[in-house]
Parts: structure tokens; sequence; C-alpha cells
């Protein structure tokens, strides 16, 4: 059936007929196109202000040379804890919710507050970080501050990519341990969570790249505009890429004269969050034909 | 031994999936209870009523987010007018005509758009849009509301086409086969049988695009300008609330009326998406029309 109805397309559509076709089609090319043209022009633009030093030498005369490093090594360790805390969190959720709860109005309203969870807006968390756990857990604006408001930020992604691969797992595999004796703890571990790895992992990097590349929630919980030193603790404030290229193209006292830097930023951050996003898209797309084969 | 280790297991996934909802309701207690001291000290009704955000002026202060609320809608209607047809035509296409290998090329390229960062994107609006637009309209400026429209339109892009693309696929191969054994021909059941039928996933699509808009950050904040007088139209700068909180966040005294009336305002946001992701949940949950 869906053979025949792709086969000859563009045979199928006459006169008139292709208006609406060309209508439909460069509708999506356009989408393609604005994506090309915002890639290509930071591309360009960032890739002449990219050397080594750019990418390991700090900011220096008053951020208008030097390079980006504290804020790449301040997004990474920021990444790190948004992910140690959304992960862990966020898998036992999705086991949770598919191996242990007894499917009915709870779940519904776990799957629920998840879902407008993720429609809360970023700087709603940052209200909500700074309230919390930089004042009422007084944490500070600080990595761990940040990393956990991150974290609440991105744990429906997790827990979404966790669930969707322990859904993918065959419930013959569960009778079959249970058959054999199993306590469920022992079926998830040994069966169930082996075989789910591949997801959880896509949803790990799906994390890390919401993470990189949020500013919203990181304003008041713990970025910082400069740092001569690198943070060295959990209390530390840190620099960020994406503050950084907000602080470089809205903030800082000489616009013009750092526009090279803030393209640099940009390229830095879009290289960053495109790999592991094409990275997530490839991991899913490879488990998902295995699951299709039966494999 | 075994069973303890299952007991204490089984209490920790359901803590987890408690967690869920407590942090949910967390965020709106945190606001709620954070707002209250604004709510004595000013009363709800002066931050809806007409006037201007003046938090730091001598004597009298002033909190209306009045401004707001129509810069908000502004971005966010603008965002919609062109996001919603093209992000629709654009799943149209992807369900209904491209060949398979088109949609396993196309798709992953639209999710990269949606990973792209809200603040390269309102990079890009300062230093490529903001100039296009004060040429084409002859004005100093292209830092204003369309600006951010156009911002807004393109992030939210990804929600919808993804979305609509769903529920366009969702829609029964016996539909689009009737439609054509009647002699209708391809254009007339893309336009007149399929895209109706998916008519709740679309508008789902929608809303939730909707939600993003109303919710972005660091786009608008960057691109619109941040004027807080009442815009008149889409060349004015406008703020929008999630902006108002983003400029004030960095330095409000902690504890003060205005440290307390932005979590009014971020109340007031949270509500507003928090009621339209619901609709949008029930609109996609309901069953589906081919049932009725």
């Amino acid at each position: 059936m869906k053979l025949n109805r792709r086969k000859n397309i563009i045979a199928e559509w006459r006169g008139s007929e292709l208006i609406g076709y060309w209508l439909l089609r460069l509708s999506l090319l356009l989408v393609l196109i604005i994506l090309g043209f915002i890639i290509f022009d930071i591309f360009s633009k960032g890739i002449g202000v990219i050397n080594w030093e750019f990418i390991t030498a700090a900011p220096r005369v008053g951020m208008t040379e030097g390079g980006i490093f504290p804020a790449i090594i301040g997004t990474f360790y920021v990444t790190i804890i948004t992910v140690a805390f959304a992960v862990p969190l966020g898998v036992a959720a999705a086991i949770y919710l598919n191996e242990y709860a007894i499917q009915g109005t709870f779940t519904r309203l776990v799957r629920m507050s998840l879902r407008n969870l993720a429609g809360v807006p970023s700087i709603v968390f940052g209200l909500f970080g700074m309230a919390v756990f930089v004042k009422l857990f007084g944490f500070g604006p600080s990595l761990i501050a940040a990393g956990f408001t991150l974290g609440l930020l991105t744990l429906p992604v997790t827990v979404t990519a966790a669930e969707e691969a322990l859904i993918t797992v065959p419930r013959a595999y569960r009778a079959g341990s249970f058959a054999l004796g199993a306590t469920r703890w022992q079926v998830v571990r040994t069966v169930v969570l082996p075989r789910a790895i591949p997801g959880i992992l896509t949803g790990t990097i799906l994390g890390l790249a919401r993470a990189a590349g949020e500013t919203a929630p990181i304003l008041a919980t713990g970025a910082a505009f400069f740092l001569p030193y690198l943070p060295d603790s959990i209390k530390s404030q840190f620099m960020a890429l994406p503050y950084h290229l907000f602080i470089m193209s809205t903030q800082h006292h000489a616009l013009a004269i750092v526009r090279p830097i803030a393209y640099g930023t940009a390229l830095v951050l879009v290289t960053l969050v495109c790999i592991l996003n094409l990275a997530a898209v490839l991991l899913r797309k490879r488990y998902r034909d295995r699951v299709a084969k039966g494999l | 031994m075994r069973s303890i280790t299952e007991k204490i297991m089984r209490v920790i996934f359901w803590l987890s999936g408690i967690a869920i909802i407590v942090f949910l309701t967390g965020i709106l207690f945190t606001l709620l209870s954070n707002s209250i001291p604004a709510f004595t000290e000013i009363g709800i009704k002066p931050f809806f009523i007409e006037g201007l955000w003046r938090p730091g002026a001598y004597g009298e202060p002033t909190y209306s987010i009045n401004n707001f609320i129509v810069g908000t809608f502004m971005v966010t209607l603008g965002a919609l007018a062109f996001a919603v047809p093209l992000g629709v035509a654009a799943a149209a296409y992807l369900s209904e005509i491209a060949s398979p290998w088109e949609r396993e090329l196309f798709k992953p390229i639209v999710e990269v758009l949606a990973g792209i960062p809200s603040v390269v994107l309102g990079f890009i609006g300062l230093v490529v849009l903001a100039p296009l637009i004060a040429k084409l309209f002859g004005i100093p400026s292209g830092i204003n509301a369309l600006n951010g429209a156009i911002l807004v339109g393109i992030m939210a892009l990804p929600t919808i086409i993804t979305l609509a693309e769903d529920a366009i696929t969702a829609v029964p191969s016996d539909y689009r086969h009737a439609s054509l054994a009647l002699g209708g021909t391809r254009w007339q059941t893309i336009w007149k049988v399929t895209i109706p039928a998916a008519f709740s996933g679309i508008t789902a699509a929608t809303m939730l695009g909707m939600g993003r808009a109303i919710g972005e950050t660091m786009t608008v904040l960057m691109v619109t300008g941040n004027m807080i007088a009442r815009p008149s139209s889409f060349l004015d700068s406008v703020r929008t609330l999630s902006a108002n909180i983003a400029i004030d966040i960095g330095d409000v005294v902690f504890g003060s009326i205005h440290f307390h009336a932005l979590f009014v305002v971020g109340l007031v946001l949270f509500l507003i998406t928090f009621i339209i992701n619901l609709l949008a949940d029930i609109l996609i949950h309901r069953k589906p029309e081919v049932n009725k």
C-alpha cells in the first residue's frame, strides 16, 4: 500500500496541482535554508578566530583578546553536574513508570507532571534555582546550584529517552526471567537495563546538549561575567559558553571590537551542541533499527 | 537479604516517580510563596492595570506588567503567524510527499534546528536580522518586536513540524484511498482530507509551539530592545515577561519587594504556559477522531 503511494509521485501531480506540490516542498526547503544560513553565517565568520590560543587561553585585556578556555571548562563542569543529577534520577523514574508501577491514575499524574515540567519556561527554572538552590539550600551562586537547576530542566529529556528505551525491551524477556524465579529488581538489573543502555545513553547526550546551550537558568545561579581563574570546587562560580556569547554580543563595553570573539564563541557552542545532538540522533536510529529487526 | 534489597529498590524507584510531581509542585509552590509578600505589600491589581514597571522609582515604585503581557503576546502571535503555516506545510510534505530517503535525511536536520541554543539565535538576530530589518523598513534600528517574532518563530518551527508530522502520519491510509478513489486529486486529498483529519494534532502542535514561544527568554532579551513602554506596532521595541525577569534577576536585592515582584512575573508566566501545555496535552491524548 505504502509503496504504491510513493511511486511516481511527480507524475501524479499534474497541471495546477503542481503549484500545491511546490508550495509544500518549498516550505520544507525554506526551513532547511534558514537552518543552513544560520550554520553557514556562524561558521564562515567564526572559523577565522578559531586557533589554539582561542581554545586554550583565558580572556585578556578586558576580554577583547585571548581565548574562551574558562567558558569551555565551565560549561563542561556544569553539564557534568547536570547529567550526574538528571540521568540517575531520570532512569530511576522511568524504571518506576515502566517496570514497577501499576498503570493508573497515579502514573498518569506523574507523566502529566513530566510533560508540564518540560513546558516550564527556562527563566522560571532560573527563578526557582535562585530561590531554592542559591538561597534556601545556601549553595550561593555556584556550579552546583546551576547544575541542579539545569538538571531539573533536563529531567524530562532523560526520563522520556529512558522510558522509550525500556519499552523496546520485549515483554517476553521479562516473562522468561520471572518464570526462572528472578525477582523484579534482578530482572531490571540483569535483563532490562543492559538492553536499554543505548537508549539511556541517547537521553544522556540529549541532556548534555540541552544543558550546554541554556543561558537563562544560569543567569542568577552561578554564571559569571569574567573570572581570572578556573572553578576549583562545586561551590565556585563559573564562566559558561552560552553566557559568554550573551555577554560578548550585548553587555561588553566595546561590542564592535569583540564581535569576532562572539562569532568564535558561537561557533564553538554550535559545534558542540550539534555534534552532541547528531550523535544522539544516530545512536537512536541505530537501536531503533535493531529493535525493528527484532534483534 | 534478597527481599530487603528488593524492598529498598522498590522504594527508591517509587520515590523517583514521586520526585517528578514534587518538582513541578515545588516550582509552583516556590513561585507562590515568594509572590505572597509582593501581593500583601502591593496588592494583585497594580500588577495588571495600565502602567509601567518602575521598581526603582523614587517614592512611588510601580510594578505593572501590563505592557509585558502585550509584548509577550505580540512576539508570540507574530511568531506563530508564519511558523504555523510554514511548519504544517513542511510537515505535510514530509509525511505525504517526501520519499523515504528524504524523510531519513530531513527529519534529523529539523532536530538539529531544535538544538540550536536560543542565545545563538539571539546573536544572529542582532548581527544579521536587525540590520536587515532596519534597512528594509528604513528605520534606525531593527531591534524590535518583529525581529523577536521572526526568531521565536524559527525557534518554534521544529516543535510544530515534528508534532504536526506525527499527527498527519497518524491519519489512517483509508482516508486517503477513499478520497483518491472518489476522484480527488493529490492536492485535494492533502488539503481537504488529510490535514482536516489531523486537525486536533496540528492544534496541539501549535499550542506546544506557542508554549515554547511564550517562555523563550534569551532570544527575545537580545533582539526586542526591552523598552518598558507600551508598543504600538511591530516596529516598536517591546519587553516580554520572560525578558523582564532575566533583566532584573542579576542585581535585584534579595528579599526586597522588587525581588518578590519578579516571582509574580514568574508565576504569571508559569500559569500561562501551564494552561497552554495542559490544553495541548488533553488534545494529544484524547481518543483519535477516527474512532468516533
